[in-house]
């Protein structure tokens, strides 16, 4: 199946830093494409550059096979990460007067419906909750029935009901067949959402997979994590890969027998230990040696 | 959160050169223009030549005239001073070989005028004897009432505008904007029509309420009166759209706005006519969209002109709001930089 976007060793350099350093993907039609990596990893710079707010320094970009023409505008639905809404207008006024700038138009019921808008549709846009804003601006981005869609941390700074709402909502968009493009630092929602991730850290797509494929191929052991300061001396020669965190200690084993057997000699306290599963968080600090919401 | 503001507004480095640049320029500005010799309170237009034939006159105007404040403009003809001091150009005339002066009976400033030249005399008996004004005299609130609804005018068009676009600029609804189909010259067209609409609306009602308070008379035509006022309105929205080209610092574009509104407001004739002012000053005044559309406005209504009479006013605010509109559309960027 022909690729719905191509990405090819995208650079994008400023001055001080270069926030995108030749970044390559591709993303089947129908799909959730995931960009996860920590704050500055170059998420949005990445994403702002496809979306051609930013000039590339280099690189291509390919949409349904062509280079981006006057119609992409017109084809993708964009929600930016912090968008401040006009002021004095309803959430209803705000949504008639973006879907109108459009040649295609989502049916508006739809709109209303599918992001859950209906009871606070009269309401002026400065006094609606962080949560509804975040819906109003998926409803924008949705406003021209697009076919690709980049939503830019959707979920970034709500609380926990808000973003299982939100979340709930990407999916429904999902099973309609509509591609997404996603950014995040939230493993967790990279997991739900994205059918196919790339972990970014440093303007460099460091992994790329399914999150099943990804963490079946580097995350299958445990994390075992102990809330203790220890000597580095005390783990000098000890057989599994550990990590210092702020707080605790973490280490990353597929033999967690012989992990506790050891810690237990070596005297540690285990008072405070949790084990689990490994996940995209463990597959990152293992990647990149430093954790995933640094 | 002292310190913290402190230094917000001393980074914003546009915003504070302006906060010291803006008073220098207003000072200078003023001191060139209103310097103690300058500070005009009453215009005085004198018929010459000089042929004082009463020694009471010629002694009560040389008192007048070592009054400060008062500036003495020089006519040739009679009929053509009538005319100024008929329209709010002077505020007293004297013939001084007549040994008449004329005031207009509406004009605060006739009527304070007067009452100096009076208290010059130094016979209260023996001095200029007052004259009846010969033709039609506009009341002082119909010549006062273009400049008032010009400025009302500039102030919307200027800022309603300016301050909108550079705002949604600085909050990144131009930003949401400039990732759809919409066009920077469709956005641009929105935001003229949308406030073209907003402030012929709002000066159709005042022009509606002050028309029945004070029941002045039109008498030119309400058509002409009306294109006049929408191609000065369309001129001054389109120079607020150069000024918040770029802009993302509200305080910048603040500055830049009162910079082009404060001379507007002073040398457009809004309050004071220019008569009697240095000939530089008259006719940079003339660089003025507000000067333009005051002028013909006033034309129309006080003096019934025809949409003839004021074609070179008409032409001029063409031209300006063609300028300003390619300005606005190529210097116009959606994102701060």
């Amino acid at each position: 199946m022909e690729p719905i976007l191509e990405v090819k060793d995208l650079k994008k350099y400023f001055p001080e830093v270069k926030a995108v350093d030749g970044i390559s993907f591709s993303i089947e039609p129908g799909i959730c494409f995931g960009l996860l990596g920590p704050n500055g990893a170059g998420k949005t710079t990445a994403i702002e550059v496809i979306e051609g707010i930013l000039r590339p320094t280099s690189g291509e970009i390919f949409y349904k096979g062509k280079r981006r023409g006057s119609s992409f505008k017109n084809e993708v639905g964009i929600q930016f990460q912090n968008t401040e809404l006009p002021q004095f207008l309803s959430i209803k006024e705000t949504l008639q007067t973006f879907r109108n700038l459009y040649d295609r138009k989502a049916d508006i019921d739809y709109l209303i419906s599918t992001c859950r808008l209906e009871e606070i549709l009269d309401r002026d846009n400065r006094k609606i909750s962080g949560g509804q804003k975040q819906r109003l601006l998926l409803a924008m981005a949705l406003a021209n029935d697009p076919e690709l869609i980049f939503l830019d941390e959707p979920t970034t700074g709500l609380d926990p009901q808000a973003r299982r709402h939100l979340w709930e909502i990407v999916r429904q968009i999902k099973s309609i067949k509509k591609t997404m493009v996603l950014t995040t630092h939230y493993m967790e929602e990279a997991e739900i959402l994205c059918d196919w991730i790339g972990i970014i850290d440093n303007g460099k797509i460091i992994a790329m997979g399914t999150p099943q494929g990804l963490l079946s191929e580097h995350c299958g052991g445990v994390t075992i994590s102990i809330r203790v300061d220890l000597n580095e001396d005390v783990l000098k020669n000890f057989p599994c890969q550990w990590f210092r965190m702020q707080d605790r200690i973490e280490i990353q084993t597929v033999s967690p027998n012989e992990c506790l057997y050891r810690l237990v000699e070596l005297g540690v306290d285990l008072s405070t230990m949790n084990v689990r599963n490994q996940n995209l968080e463990d597959l990152f600090l293992k990647l990149t040696g430093h954790e995933l919401r640094a | 959160m002292f310190k913290a503001r402190n230094w917000e507004f001393l980074r914003d480095r546009s915003a504070f050169a302006w906060n010291i640049l803006f008073p220098i320029l207003v000072i200078v500005g003023f001191n060139l223009l209103f310097s103690d010799d300058r500070q005009i309170l009453y215009k005085v237009g004198i018929i010459g030549p000089a042929k004082k034939t009463i020694p009471a006159d010629e002694a009560q105007l040389n008192s007048f005239e070592k009054m400060r404040h008062i500036e003495f403009i020089p006519f040739q003809s009679e009929d053509q001073a009538l005319y100024n001091l008929l329209h709010h150009r002077i505020d007293l005339l004297i013939n001084q070989s007549k040994g008449a002066y004329w005031t207009s009976k509406t004009s605060p400033k006739g009527y304070i005028a007067e009452r100096l030249l009076k208290s010059s005399a130094l016979n209260p008996n023996v001095q200029l004897r007052k004259e009846t004004v010969r033709g039609v005299e506009i009341p002082y609130i119909e010549w006062l009432f273009p400049g008032i609804l010009g400025m009302n005018m500039m102030f919307s068009a200027l800022f309603g505008v300016g301050y909108v676009v550079v705002t949604y600029r600085k909050n990144g609804v131009l930003k949401r904007m400039s990732v759809t189909p919409l066009r920077p010259w469709e956005f641009i067209t929105s935001q003229i029509l949308s406030r073209m609409f907003l402030l012929l609306l709002t000066t159709g009602i005042v022009f509606v309420g002050c028309k029945l308070m004070y029941g002045f008379t039109v008498r030119g035509s309400y058509l002409s009166l009306l294109l006049v006022l929408s191609l000065g309105g369309f001129s001054m929205i389109s120079l607020a759209l150069v000024v918040a080209s770029r802009s993302s610092s509200e305080e910048f574009a603040g500055g830049i706005l009162n910079l082009i509104t404060w001379p507007m407001m002073f040398l457009s004739e809004v309050w004071f006519s220019l008569e009697g002012a240095e000939p530089w000053v008259q006719k940079a005044a003339q660089i003025f969209p507000l000067t333009q559309m005051i002028d013909a406005s006033r034309k129309i209504m006080n003096d019934g002109a025809s949409l003839h009479d004021v074609q070179s006013n008409l032409i001029i605010l063409s031209l300006m709001s063609l300028l300003f509109v390619i300005a606005g559309s190529l210097l116009f960027k959606w994102q701060k930089s």
